[in-house]
């Protein structure tokens, strides 16, 4: 056990190991910022992301002509093309937004090895074991902001039992043949990302009320307006009162709105932007990444010569993930309980994957290994980047995003039923 | 002359109506005197508004005058032309691209409020800013280019083969295939040091590039030997034929992707089957400048063996009507069965090319709609290999002008910049029309006499 915790120690001081930048400092006045997009303001995700580097910008004192955009850019090699340009046009940061962009600036930043770039390829899963010194990873625990909306969707639920709206006997769609509270899930593909998400939001969700079965349904898109809302009618359908989702349109709040019109009973819990303005009475909140802090952190370290982590995560403790400003619809009482969780994971005393609010398979979790390589599937899983195999469960909970930034928990836990894909 | 719009109108009428053509020109020169105004108007908007209510007004008396009827002879008639110079082709190109920029001018100032002269320094600067962009650029415009040459020689037999997205992505899949496989075979089969010396050979660009070349045909054959057989509509076989190799596609990217969200690049640590990249134009790591070349060889290539070739004559036979070509003792089957084949070879080749040349990996998307841009192409330049280069360059220009307008400018989203680049099609398409008809005023009847 001691050998087994000195590992432990070890790995986590390997993994949160600042280093320093591969790169001299650069005077705030000559910093030149390059993102590449996989979308434009017009689309949630990406929004946030330029919304985060904005505020980053304004927190520093740059100014918005220091930041050249690449809009609308393919997860091909013209991110290649887009990333060797802004480095053509003098950027030192150069930052990509999508997971799909990961290779390609991987080579864009083995390319200009040695040169003063760094080069940023967020939520993507392995720049820390790359050996490269001018390539980083970034990702929020937006598993805890999910969790946070789970309990949000809890109260709500709680309401609807106690003041009868939905009943058994007056409402027995709403209900599994042994009573429990169905809630659906609209995620967009069943990666570890997507399944770490809706686990967090139901055991927030269970934290509350904990009578309640979940329904997953993938789109197999990260944006598909009419795909979302379809999968959100279906949930609604077969008697699902609560439903989340993992997917960047506002597909299904806008469908859930109508039906809730209709007076179909049905709540929506959004993902990365304000809900409100398409479902003023379905939406109740929706998780969010703060971009801004890593973003700060790392304009920063460029202007100071500071460190920053080569795969970083925060949540909570950072102000790096939230929820929007709760909907009208929200059960009484839910902005003090919020407040409380928010606290909670803030200081470490609550954690998301309590390994005793879940079981898989009706038993207990006590052993999750985890294996951090980045793998070659195509070659039957070879190595291309070769990570340490870690125990993911750590004093009595799974520790989401803390050996790696991109989360890896991708158990599936009792209570949950995932659609046919 | 027969020509049923020509009338015997008394000579009294047609010298009341003289004056038409003066009217119209004048009627021309306020719409565009409007559109300069409008165009150099400061931001007041009262100012913009009236200008574009001139220009509206002059617009409505051109269309008045053109349209009015009861007449015994149209006031315009179209006439098809005999010939044309090549100067005055030209001549009507560029008048086609000055008003697509005019017309863009004003879009881009009424809808989003920027100068129209940045936005196209701008869109100019997309294809030419750096050595970096113009390479981007070839290498865009190559497969462009190949695709377009693939489906030209279909196209002058009138075999309406849409399918050359599909025998794109084919060919990629018959190269993907070869880099996913037959690196483990070699493993497994041979010792160490020469499995390593196989894999770094020649050896394994030949297999892609056979694996690509045998599927891409195939997917060439298949309709047209249906056509040829059976009297199969092309049109639609070709098409579904895509969809069918889109679905093929995007079994194995799942199949390979295993449990990662997206494939990536093929053979990452090993970078088999990977082009070596070379420095062009002080651009490093080029590995596509083997699709370059290709694509200018074949463009000549193409060039002869539609002029010159006994294949050609037979192409261009069975085009202008099946009946001649039986008649002169010209299998068609063969014909049609020969030339699929040949075009689905080229756009094998091309899927191998993009797969080991320009993006190492293979998605739904490996031919990037290439395969319907290529039959505008070809069909504009009326299969003249030299002319699909140029034209091919020009629609990459265009693209990659859009995308950096895109970039540049919040307001200017993708659609935005996607109108701007549409007009500039929708002018020079219709600048055909102008190519090959004319138009005959009234007034101006005596010379068609």
């Amino acid at each position: 056990m001691k050998k087994f915790a000195a590992l432990l120690l070890t790995l986590i001081l390997c993994l949160t190991a600042v280093s320093a930048l591969a790169m001299e400092p650069v005077a705030k006045e000559d910093l030149k910022i390059g993102a590449i997009l996989v979308g434009d303001e017009y689309e949630g995700y990406t929004l946030a992301h330029m919304e985060g580097i904005l505020a980053a910008a304004r927190n520093l004192g740059l100014d918005e002509s220091q930041i050249i955009w690449k809009r609308k850019i393919e997860e091909n090699a013209s991110c290649t093309t887009a990333a060797e340009d802004l480095f053509d046009q003098g950027c030192q940061i150069i930052i990509s937004n999508s997971y799909g962009h990961q290779d390609y600036m991987n080579a864009a930043a083995e390319e200009f090895a040695g040169e003063n770039v760094v080069f940023v390829a967020m939520t993507g899963d392995y720049a820390a074991i790359s050996g490269k010194d001018n390539f980083y990873n970034a990702f929020t625990k937006v598993f805890q902001s999910r969790y946070v909306s789970g309990v949000v969707a809890g109260m709500k639920v709680a309401e609807l039992v106690e003041n009868g709206t939905i009943s058994p006997e007056k409402t027995p769609n709403n209900f599994t043949a042994d009573g429990k509270v169905k809630i659906g899930y609209v995620g967009a593909f069943p990666y570890a990302e997507v399944v770490s998400g809706y686990t967090a939001f139901f055991l927030g969700l269970r934290s509350i009320y904990p009578d309640a079965e979940m329904e997953v349904t993938y789109t197999n898109s990260w944006f598909d307006i009419s795909a979302e809302a379809a999968a959100g009618e279906a949930l609604v359908a077969n008697g699902c009162v609560i439903v989340g989702q993992h997917a960047d349109s506002t597909g299904a709040p806008s469908a859930l709105q109508k039906l809730l019109k209709d007076g179909t009973v049905c709540y929506s819990v959004g993902y990365n932007i304000d809900m409100l303005e398409v479902a003023p009475d379905a939406a109740l909140t929706s998780p969010t990444n703060g971009w801004d802090k890593y973003y700060t952190d790392l304009f920063s370290a460029v202007i100071n010569g500071e460190e920053v982590p080569q795969d970083w995560a925060k949540g909570y403790e950072y102000d790096a993930v939230g929820i929007t400003p709760l909907g009208a619809s929200c059960a009484p009482g839910t902005a003090e309980k919020v407040a409380e969780v928010e606290a909670a994971l803030a200081d470490g005393s609550l954690k998301v994957f309590d390994i005793n609010t879940f079981t898989v398979g009706g038993e207990t979790v006590t052993s999750a290994p985890v294996d951090l390589s980045y793998l070659d599937w195509s070659q039957g899983g070879a190595v291309v980047y070769a990570g340490e195999t870690v125990e993911a469960i750590v004093d009595g909970a799974f520790a989401e995003s803390e050996f790696r930034a991109a989360p890896y928990f991708s158990l599936r836990i009792d209570g949950i039923i995932e659609d046919a894909q | 002359m027969s020509n049923p719009f020509v009338s015997n109108a008394p000579q009294r009428r047609r010298k009341l109506e003289r004056g038409s053509k003066s009217t119209l020109l004048l009627a021309a020169l306020a719409a565009l005197a409007g559109l300069i105004g409008l165009l150099l108007a400061g931001a007041h908007p009262l100012v913009k508004w009236a200008l574009a209510i001139l220009m509206g007004l002059a617009s409505g008396w051109m269309i008045w005058l053109l349209t009015e009827g009861n007449q015994e002879e149209p006031f315009l008639r179209v006439v098809k032309r005999e010939r044309i110079s090549i100067w005055k082709k030209i001549g009507v190109r560029i008048s086609a691209i000055v008003l697509a920029l005019l017309v863009d001018a004003l879009f881009i100032l009424c809808v989003t409020g920027l100068n129209p002269i940045d936005v196209y320094v701008t869109m100019y600067q997309g294809t030419f800013r750096t050595n970096r962009l113009i390479m981007a650029a070839l290498r865009d415009w190559a497969p462009l280019l190949l695709i377009s040459i693939a489906l030209a020689p279909a196209f002058k037999m009138r075999f309406w083969n849409v399918g050359g997205e599909g025998q794109v992505l084919m060919g990629a899949l018959g190269s993907a295939l070869v880099m996913v496989y037959v690196p483990q075979a070699i493993n497994t089969m041979f010792p160490p040091e020469t499995a390593a010396g196989l894999l770094s050979g020649p050896v394994i660009y030949l297999l892609m590039l056979l694996a690509s070349v045998a599927l891409g045909a195939l997917w060439g054959f298949i309709p047209a030997v249906f056509k040829a057989n059976f009297g199969t509509n092309e049109t639609l076989f070709t098409l579904m034929m895509n969809y069918v190799a889109i679905k093929i596609v995007s079994s194995f990217f799942n199949l390979w992707r295993g449990k990662a969200s997206a494939l990536g690049q093929l053979n990452m640590t090993t970078k088999v089957g990977w082009f070596h990249g070379t420095t062009v134009l002080g651009v490093r790591n080029v590995t596509y400048l083997s699709t370059i070349i290709f694509a200018l060889v074949m463009m000549a290539l193409m060039f002869c063996y539609l002029r010159y070739t006994k294949h050609g004559y037979e192409i261009s036979v069975v085009g202008e009507s099946q009946r001649t070509a039986q008649y002169a003792g010209i299998s068609v089957k063969k014909v049609t069965i020969r030339t699929m084949i040949i075009s689905g070879i080229l756009c094998g080749i091309v899927g191998f090319l993009i797969v080991g040349g320009k993006d190492q990996t293979i998605s739904t998307a490996t031919a990037e709609g290439n395969g319907f841009t290529a039959i505008i192409v070809a069909w504009m330049a009326k299969f003249n290999a030299f002319y699909m280069a140029l034209i091919s360059a020009f629609l990459i220009f265009l693209e990659h002008g859009s995308q950096e307008i895109t970039n540049a400018y919040q307001i200017m989203n993708k659609y935005a910049a996607d109108i701007i680049t549409g007009i500039i099609l929708f002018f020079i398409i219709g600048s055909e029309f102008f190519i090959n008809y004319r138009l005959v005023f009234r007034s101006v009847r005596k010379e068609v006499r």
